[in-house]
C-alpha cells in the first residue's frame, strides 16, 4: 500500500535534484575554474575539483584590474534602471489595469510591438539619437536605453499583478475617505509588493547582464559595465579564463544578494484573506 | 444621519440602459432594501449613491445636498461590500480605524471609538489579527465595524451576507437589524434574497430589468403585489399562477386554460372574457377541505421541510403548490379536494399588473 507513494516521491525528488544539478552545473564550473591555478588549467584534464585551489585570480581581479570600476558602473546602471522602470511600470500598469481611456487598445498594441524587434536592428538608430545629446559613453545614456526597453514588459507584468487585486479594496478605501492616489499608495501598492519585487528582480538582472548596448554605446574602461569588462580578459592571443571566471563569480554576488532580499515577497501571496471566506 | 433623495436617476453603459428613471425618497433613519434578481440594477443604484458609478442623468441628494459630482470620500457614507474588502495587510484594529486615520482624528479618540465598536460586535480579542486569520463571520463583523466607527450619514450594504453559510446568515441578519435599531442610521441594503428583504426592511424596493416594480412595506409587497414580477419574487415557495379567462356575471369565476373553473370575487376592472392571470400563495391553498366548492387536484410530490409540508399538485397540466402544517398530508397521494378561497386570490391583467 505505502510502498508506491514513497517510490513515487523518491523518483520525484530525484528528478528535481537532477534538474537542479543540471541548472547549477555551469555556475559550479565557473567557481571551479576561478579557483584553479593557471598552471593546472590545461594540465590536469577534466576533473571536478583541481588538486590545488587558489584565490589568486580573485586577488588579481580586485587589485590589479579595472573590475571594481566595471562593478560599480553595473551597479549604478542596473540599480537605477530597476528602480526607474519599476516606478514607471507600477503607474502605467495600474492605469492599464484600472482605467478605461481612449486609445488604450492601441497603446497596448504599440507596447507589444516594441517587444517584437530584434535589438540589433536598433543599435545604429539609437546611437544616432544619443550621440548628439552627449549620451553615448555615459551611464545615464545606458540607463535611458535600458529603461525604454524594459518598461513595456514590466508594465504588462505589473498590470497582471494589479489585475489580481480586487477592485473592491480600493473602492472601500475611497469610501473610507481616500483619493484614488492615496488608495493606490496605501492599499494597492503594499499588496503588490510581490509584483514589485518580481519586476525589480527581472529588470535588475536584465540590465546587469546586458551586453549588446553597453558594448556599442560605451567605449573606454571608465564607463564600461561588467559584461563589457569581462571581454577585457580576452586578449588577441589568449583568454585569461581564471581571472574571467573570478570576475564572473564576483559579478554573481550582487544578483544573489538582490534576490535574497526580495525572495520573501516573491514567494508570499499577500492578498490571501482580502476578500471572500 | 440623513435622508437620501433619488430623482429620475438613469444609468447607461454606452447605449445599454441599466436603470430607467428611478425615483426614491429615503427618510432619515429608514432601512430600505433594494431587492431583485441578478442584473436588475440594484447594485448599480447602490454604487451610484456611493459615488462608485457615475450618474447618467438625474440627481442624487444626501441630506438635501446634490452629490452627483462629489467623490465617494466627500459623500460621508459607509459601505459594506459583499467581498468584505478588508485591507489584508492591516490588522483588524487598523482596518476599522483607517477612515478615521485618513481624517486625522486624534489617536485617543480613534482608540476609544474602535474599542467601542469592537465590543459592540464582539471583536475585542481579534483586534490585532490580520483578516486572513479570521472566519467568514468575523470578517463580516470587521466590515461592519469599519462602517460604524465613522458615524456616517448613511450605511450602504451590497449583498453583505451572501458569502456566509445559511446559519451564519440568519445570525448576522438579526445582528444587522439590532445594530440598525441601536444606531438608527439611514441604511440601504441590496440583496437578491427576499427573506432578507422581508425581515430587515422598513420599506422594500423591488426592482427588475432596471425598473422599480414596487415600493412598500414588506407586508404590502406580500399582501398586495403590484404586478406578476413582485408576486412571484416575494414569498417562498413562490406564488402559484394560472393563466386563463375571467368571467363576470351572476357568479364571477376564473376559467383556466386547462378548463378548471375557480370561483372568484367581483373584479370590476376586468371585463367579462378578459384574459388574466390568477395568483394564489401556496400557504393560502386549502387542502383536504370538505367545502362544497372544492376542486379535485392530483398530488404529484410531497416535500416535508420539517416546519411544514410543501405539496406539489396539479389540475391536469396546470401545476401548483400548497403549503400546510398538517402532518396528515405527509402520506397524501392520488386526488385530494382543494379549495382556492376567493378572498385570497390575486388577479393580474394581460399586462401583468394587479387589478
Amino acid at each position: 500500500m505505502r510502498a508506491k507513494p514513497i517510490l513515487l516521491m523518491t523518483a520525484h525528488r530525484l528528478a528535481i535534484l537532477a534538474y537542479i544539478a543540471f541548472a547549477l552545473f555551469p555556475l559550479y564550473w565557473l567557481l571551479k575554474v576561478a579557483v584553479t591555478p593557471n598552471d593546472l588549467l590545461y594540465s590536469e584534464g577534466i576533473r571536478l575539483w583541481p588538486s590545488r585551489a587558489t584565490l589568486d585570480h580573485f586577488d588579481f581581479v580586485l587589485r590589479h584590474s579595472a573590475f571594481p570600476t566595471f562593478f560599480k558602473n553595473s551597479l549604478i546602471v542596473s540599480g537605477s534602471t530597476a528602480v526607474i522602470v519599476t516606478i514607471l511600470a507600477s503607474l502605467s500598469g495600474y492605469a492599464l489595469s484600472r482605467f478605461n481611456f481612449r486609445g488604450k487598445y492601441w497603446l497596448v498594441a504599440l507596447m507589444l510591438l516594441t517587444q517584437m524587434f530584434p535589438l540589433v536592428m536598433l543599435v545604429a538608430p539609437i546611437f544616432k539619437i544619443l550621440s548628439p545629446l552627449g549620451l553615448t559613453n555615459s551611464l545615464t545614456g545606458l540607463v535611458i536605453v535600458y529603461t525604454a526597453f524594459n518598461v513595456p514588459f514590466a508594465t504588462f507584468l505589473m498590470q497582471s499583478f494589479f489585475d489580481g487585486i480586487p477592485k473592491d479594496l480600493e473602492e472601500a478605501a475611497m469610501i473610507d475617505g481616500a483619493t484614488q492616489f492615496v488608495a493606490f499608495r496605501q492599499i494597492i501598492l503594499p499588496l503588490t509588493l510581490p509584483g514589485i519585487a518580481a519586476t525589480l528582480g527581472f529588470v535588475f538582472t536584465a540590465a546587469w547582464s546586458e551586453l549588446l548596448f553597453s558594448l556599442m554605446l560605451i567605449s573606454g574602461n571608465d564607463q564600461a559595465t561588467f559584461p563589457v569588462g569581462l571581454l577585457s580578459f580576452v586578449s588577441k592571443f589568449s583568454v585569461d579564463f581564471g581571472q574571467m571566471m573570478a570576475a564572473g563569480v564576483l559579478a554573481l554576488i550582487p544578483a544573489c544578494l538582490f534576490f535574497l532580499l526580495i525572495q520573501r515577497y516573491l514567494v508570499q501571496g499577500l492578498t490571501a484573506g482580502a476578500v471572500k471566506g | 444621519m440623513a435622508s437620501i433623495d433619488i430623482a429620475n436617476i438613469r444609468k447607461s453603459y454606452g447605449i445599454h440602459p441599466v436603470l430607467h428613471d428611478v425615483d426614491l425618497k429615503i427618510g432619515d433613519g429608514e432601512f430600505v432594501v433594494l431587492v431583485g434578481p441578478s442584473g436588475c440594477g440594484k447594485s448599480t443604484l447602490l454604487r451610484m449613491i456611493a459615488g462608485l458609478e457615475s450618474v447618467t442623468s438625474g440627481e442624487i441628494r444626501i441630506a438635501g445636498k446634490r452629490v452627483n459630482e462629489l467623490a465617494p470620500k466627500d459623500r460621508d457614507i459607509a459601505m459594506v461590500f459583499q467581498s468584505y474588502a478588508l485591507y489584508p495587510h492591516m490588522s483588524v484594529a487598523n482596518n476599522m480605524s483607517y477612515s478615521l486615520r485618513l481624517r486625522k482624528v486624534a489617536k485617543e479618540k480613534i482608540a476609544s471609538v474602535v474599542s467601542g465598536a469592537a465590543s459592540k460586535l464582539g471583536l475585542d480579542p481579534l483586534l490585532e489579527r490580520r483578516p486572513r486569520a479570521l472566519s467568514g463571520g468575523q470578517r463580516q463583523r470587521v466590515a461592519m465595524g469599519r462602517a460604524i466607527v465613522r458615524e456616517p450619514k448613511a450605511f450602504l450594504f451590497d449583498e453583505p451576507l451572501s458569502n456566509l453559510d445559511a446559519r451564519l446568515r440568519e445570525q448576522m441578519r438579526a445582528e444587522i437589524k439590532k445594530l440598525h435599531k441601536d444606531l438608527g442610521a439611514t441604511s440601504i441594503y441590496v440583496t437578491h434574497d427576499q427573506i432578507e428583504a422581508m425581515t430587515l426592511a422598513d420599506r422594500i424596493v423591488a426592482m427588475n430589468g432596471g425598473f422599480v416594480q414596487q415600493v412598500g412595506s414588506p407586508l404590502d409587497l406580500y399582501d398586495r403585489p403590484a404586478n406578476l414580477f413582485v408576486a412571484g419574487f416575494i414569498g417562498s415557495p413562490g406564488m402559484n399562477f394560472f393563466e386563463g379567462t375571467y368571467r363576470n356575471g351572476q357568479s364571477p369565476r376564473f376559467e383556466t386554460k386547462g378548463g378548471v373553473t375557480i370561483p372568484a370575487q367581483v373584479h370590476a376592472e376586468l371585463a367579462d372574457g378578459a384574459s388574466a392571470t390568477l395568483g394564489i400563495r401556496p400557504e393560502h391553498v386549502e387542502i383536504g377541505t370538505t367545502a362544497p366548492d372544492a376542486l379535485k387536484a392530483t398530488v404529484d410530490l410531497v416535500e416535508p421541510t420539517g416546519f411544514g409540508i410543501i405539496l406539489h399538485l396539479s389540475f391536469g397540466k396546470a401545476i401548483f403548490k400548497a403549503f400546510t402544517n398538517d402532518r396528515a398530508f405527509l402520506k397524501a397521494s392520488g386526488e385530494i379536494p382543494v379549495r382556492l378561497p376567493p378572498e385570497r386570490l390575486h388577479f393580474f391583467d394581460a399586462d401583468g399588473n394587479r387589478v
